[in-house]
C-alpha cells in the first residue's frame, strides 16, 4: 500500500494531492528560506493562525448567500483576507507601538485564532453548519477529498511555486545583504511584502493539506535543515525546496496508505526526520562532524604534549597520550620513546624553540599570532625566514660524557 | 440575573477563567519584556503530546497524570529547543518553531492512532478547553458559598487553578527584585552576583506551570492570549514595571469576565439561542483591550520624557 502510494498508484485524487503536496512543500521550502534568513520565521505562525476567522466568515457568508459553505475555493479566499489582516496587525503593532515583534506575533495569533474559534462555535449552531467539517482545516486532511479540491491544491501549489521562483532573485538579495540590495535600487519593503505574500499563499494552499496549526513547520524546518548542508544562499533555497517537496510527497503518500494517518502531522514528522538526520550527520555543521573534529584536535594536543615530554626526558603519566604515541609508533607501551619518537620529539622541541624566537620578533607579529602550540612552523613562515630564525638558536653544545 | 442561576452556572467558570488569566498574565509581563513572548505559544502546543502520552500510560483522563505529562513535555521542549539552538547554531525563533510543531504533530498522530473514542480527549478540546462545563451543580444561590456540603462539590479545577495562581503570585512577589533587575539589565544583575540563567529558567518553569494548570481548565488559546495580550497592553499604559503588572492583572480580569459574559449571554441578547466558545471570546476580548491600548495607551510610543 505504501509502495503504491509512493509510486502514485492510489488513484487520481491521491496522485493529485501528492503532486500538490510536492509543489506546496517546494514552494514553502523556498519561501521559508527567505523568512529564515531574515530571522522572521515565526511571523508565519501569526499569518497561519489568522486564517481561521477568514474560514469561518467565508462559510457564514457563503451560506447566507445561499451557496454551499464548504466550497474550498471560497474558504481559502476568506482565509487569505484575514491572514492579510493578521499580517498587517503584526506590522502595525511593531511599527506603531513599542512592542517587540514576538509580542505582536503572539498577540495576533492568539486573538485571531480565538475569534476564529468563536466563529466556529457560531457555525456549529447554524442549520447547515453541523457537518461543516471545518475542523479538518486545523490539522489538514486529504482523505475523501473532492476531485475539484485536489485539483485546486495541485494548481495552487504550482502557481505558488512559479511565483516563488520568479521572485527569488530580489528576495535572495534582500535576505543576503539588505544595504547592498537597497543600494542597487530594490525597494526593501516591497520585497518583504512580496515574501509575506508568498507566505500567505503557501499557508492558504496548505490549509487543506497540512492544516493551519502545522503549516508553519513546512516554512521553518526545510530551511533550517538545508542550512546544515551549505553556506551558499543559492544552494540553501534550492536544497530547502527539495527537502520541503520531499517531506510533502512522503507525508502525503504515507498518509494516503492507511487510515488514521493525518496528512499534516505526517508531513511535519517526515520533515523533522530529515532535520534530525542533518543535525547529526551534516558535514561541518553537524554534531557528528563536530565530535570528530573535537576528538582529532584532542589527539593532536596529546601527541604534541607527549612529544615535548619525551624531548625533555620527562615521564608521561597520561595513559591516553602513551596509547596514542604507541599506536603512532613513537613510543613503547611503557612510554619510552622509539627511534622515530626521539626524532619527532627533537623536531617538536626545535619547533617550540623556533616559535619562541618568532614570537619575540616584532616583524613577525602576524605570523606569531598564529601560534597555538601545535601548528608546524614551516606552514607559517618561508624557508628564508626559518633560516633567519635559526640563526638565533643557540649553537649545539658538546654533551658531557 | 438571580443568584440561583448565576452561582451554579457562571460563578465558577468566571472565577476559573480569571484565575487562569491572572496566573498566565503575571509571568507574561516578564516574558514580553524579555522578548520571550512566544514561549507561551510553544508550551501550549507541546502540552498536547504530554497529555496524550499520559493518557496512553494510565488509560484514564484524570487530572494529575495529565498535568505531570504536560509538565514533562514542556520541560522536554525547553531542553530540545536549547539543544538544537546550541548544537546547530540556529536562531531561537526557528529552533522553537522546529520543536513545537514537531511535538504537536507527534501528539496529534498519537491521538489519531490510539483509541480515545471512549474518553473525552481530542485536539479541539485541547485547543479550546471547556470552561462552560466547569459548573457547580451543588449550589443553589449565594447562600451556598457558606454551605460546606455544597462547597465540597466545587469543580476541582477551581482549587487547582486557584493554587496555581497563588503559586505564581508568590514566585513573582518573592523574586521581584532579581526578576526585575535581570530583565532590564542582565549584565548589571550578573555583576550583582545574581545567577541570571537560573532566574530565566525558573521564570520559564513558572510560566510552564501556569500554562499547564490553565490548559487543563480552559484550553490553550486562553493560555497564549493571556501570556501576551494583557501584559503587552499594560506595557503601552505605563513605563513602571509595578504599574505594568497591576494593569496586566486588571486587563486579564476584565478580558476573562467580559469574554465569559459575552460568550454566554451575548448571543442571547442578539436573539440567537446558543452561546459561543468562552475561551475564544476571552481571547478576542483581550485582543480588543490590546487594540485599544495600542491606539490610546499613554506609553504606546516608547518611554515618556
Amino acid at each position: 500500500m505504501l509502495w503504491q502510494a509512493l509510486t502514485l498508484q492510489l488513484g487520481y485524487n491521491a496522485t493529485l494531492v501528492a503532486i500538490g503536496a510536492i509543489l506546496l512543500g517546494f514552494a514553502a521550502g523556498v519561501t521559508g528560506t527567505f523568512l529564515f534568513l531574515r530571522r522572521r520565521a515565526l511571523v508565519s505562525d501569526a499569518i497561519s493562525h489568522a486564517t481561521l476567522p477568514g474560514v469561518g466568515l467565508a462559510f457564514i457568508v457563503m451560506v447566507a448567500l445561499g451557496g454551499d459553505g464548504r466550497n474550498l475555493a471560497g474558504l481559502l479566499a476568506g482565509s487569505a483576507v484575514t491572514a492579510a489582516l493578521g499580517l498587517l496587525a503584526v506590522q502595525w503593532l511593531t511599527r506603531r507601538t513599542r512592542l517587540a515583534e514576538d509580542s505582536a506575533i503572539g498577540a495576533v495569533l492568539s486573538v485571531f485564532f480565538g475569534f476564529g474559534v468563536v466563529l466556529l462555535t457560531v457555525i456549529q449552531t447554524m442549520e447547515s453548519g453541523r457537518q461543516a467539517g471545518l475542523d479538518s482545516l486545523l490539522l489538514g486532511s486529504t482523505a475523501g477529498m473532492l476531485r475539484s479540491d485536489a485539483l485546486l491544491i495541485a494548481v495552487g501549489g504550482a502557481l505558488t511555486l512559479i511565483l516563488t521562483l520568479i521572485l527569488r532573485r530580489p528576495m535572495i538579495m534582500v535576505a543576503f545583504d539588505e544595504d547592498y540590495a537597497a543600494a542597487l535600487g530594490l525597494n526593501i519593503r516591497q520585497v518583504d511584502l512580496a515574501t509575506m505574500g508568498l507566505v500567505m499563499a503557501v499557508t492558504v494552499v496548505g490549509l487543506k493539506v497540512v492544516g493551519l496549526i502545522l503549516i508553519v513547520a513546512l516554512l521553518i524546518i526545510p530551511p533550517v535543515t538545508a542550512r546544515f548542508w551549505t553556506d551558499r544562499t543559492e544552494r540553501v533555497w534550492l536544497l530547502s525546496g527539495v527537502i520541503g517537496g520531499l517531506s510533502g510527497f512522503v507525508g502525503a503518500a504515507i498518509s494516503a496508505s492507511a487510515p488514521a494517518l493525518p496528512t499534516g502531522p505526517i508531513i511535519v514528522l517526515t520533515g523533522f526526520s530529515v532535520f534530525a538526520a542533518s543535525l547529526f550527520l551534516a558535514p561541518n555543521r553537524g554534531v557528528l562532524a563536530a565530535v570528530i573534529r573535537h576528538v582529532a584536535f584532542q589527539r593532536r594536543v596529546h601527541v604534541r604534549q607527549g612529544l615535548l615530554a619525551l624531548a625533555h626526558g620527562q615521564p608521561i603519566y597520561e595513559r591516553y597520550t602513551v596509547r596514542l604515541l604507541h599506536r603512532a609508533g613513537l613510543s613503547r607501551p611503557d612510554g619510552v620513546a622509539t627511534e622515530a619518537g626521539r626524532a619527532r620529539a627533537a623536531k617538536a622541541l626545535l619547533d617550540e624553540k623556533r616559535w619562541e624566537i618568532l614570537r619575540a620578533m616584532p616583524d613577525h607579529e602576524a605570523a606569531a599570532a598564529l601560534y597555538d602550540g601545535m601548528r608546524p612552523i614551516e606552514t607559517v613562515v618561508t624557508r628564508d625566514q626559518l633560516a633567519e630564525i635559526d640563526t638565533h638558536l643557540a649553537a649545539p653544545q658538546e654533551v658531557p660524557a | 440575573m438571580s443568584g440561583a442561576e448565576f452561582v451554579p452556572l457562571s460563578l465558577t467558570p468566571i472565577l476559573i477563567g480569571v484565575f487562569a488569566a491572572i496566573a498566565c498574565a503575571l509571568p507574561g509581563n516578564f516574558l514580553v519584556l524579555r522578548r520571550q513572548a512566544l514561549i507561551g505559544d510553544a508550551i501550549s502546543h507541546v502540552v498536547l503530546p504530554g497529555i496524550v502520552v499520559a493518557f496512553l500510560i494510565t488509560g484514564t483522563v484524570t487530572a494529575w497524570p495529565m498535568m505531570i505529562g504536560a509538565a514533562a513535555a514542556a520541560l522536554l521542549a525547553v531542553l530540545l529547543i536549547e539543544a538544537i539552538r546550541r548544537l546547530g547554531g540556529i536562531e531561537p525563533g526557528a529552533a522553537m518553531g522546529v520543536v513545537f510543531t514537531t511535538m504537536f504533530a507527534g501528539g496529534v498522530l498519537l491521538l489519531e492512532r490510539s483509541d480515545t473514542s471512549t474518553v473525552h480527549l481530542d485536539v479541539e478540546h485541547a485547543l479550546m478547553g471547556n470552561l462552560e462545563s466547569l459548573i457547580w451543580l451543588d449550589a443553589f444561590g449565594w447562600g451556598s458559598l457558606l454551605d460546606p456540603e455544597a462547597l465540597a462539590g466545587l469543580p476541582p479545577e477551581l482549587l487547582r487553578m486557584g493554587l496555581s495562581m497563588i503559586g505564581v503570585v508568590a514566585f513573582i512577589w518573592l523574586f521581584w527584585r532579581p526578576l526585575k533587575i535581570s530583565t532590564f539589565d542582565e549584565g548589571f544583575a550578573q555583576v550583582m552576583g545574581m545567577r541570571t540563567n537560573l532566574i530565566g529558567l525558573s521564570l520559564v518553569a513558572v510560566s510552564a506551570l501556569a500554562a499547564v494548570a490553565a490548559f487543563d481548565a480552559v484550553g490553550s488559546i486562553i493560555v497564549i492570549a493571556m501570556f501576551i495580550c494583557p501584559p503587552a497592553a499594560a506595557r503601552l499604559m505605563t513605563d513602571r514595571l509595578g504599574a505594568q503588572v497591576g494593569w496586566s492583572v486588571v486587563f486579564a480580569t476584565l478580558s476573562a469576565v467580559l469574554g465569559y459574559v459575552l460568550a454566554g449571554y451575548g448571543p442571547l441578547w442578539l436573539g440567537a439561542e446558543d452561546s459561543v466558545s468562552a475561551a475564544g471570546m476571552i481571547a478576542t476580548m483581550s485582543g480588543i483591550v490590546l487594540g485599544l491600548a495600542a491606539l490610546f495607551g499613554p506609553a504606546r510610543g516608547g518611554a515618556q520624557g
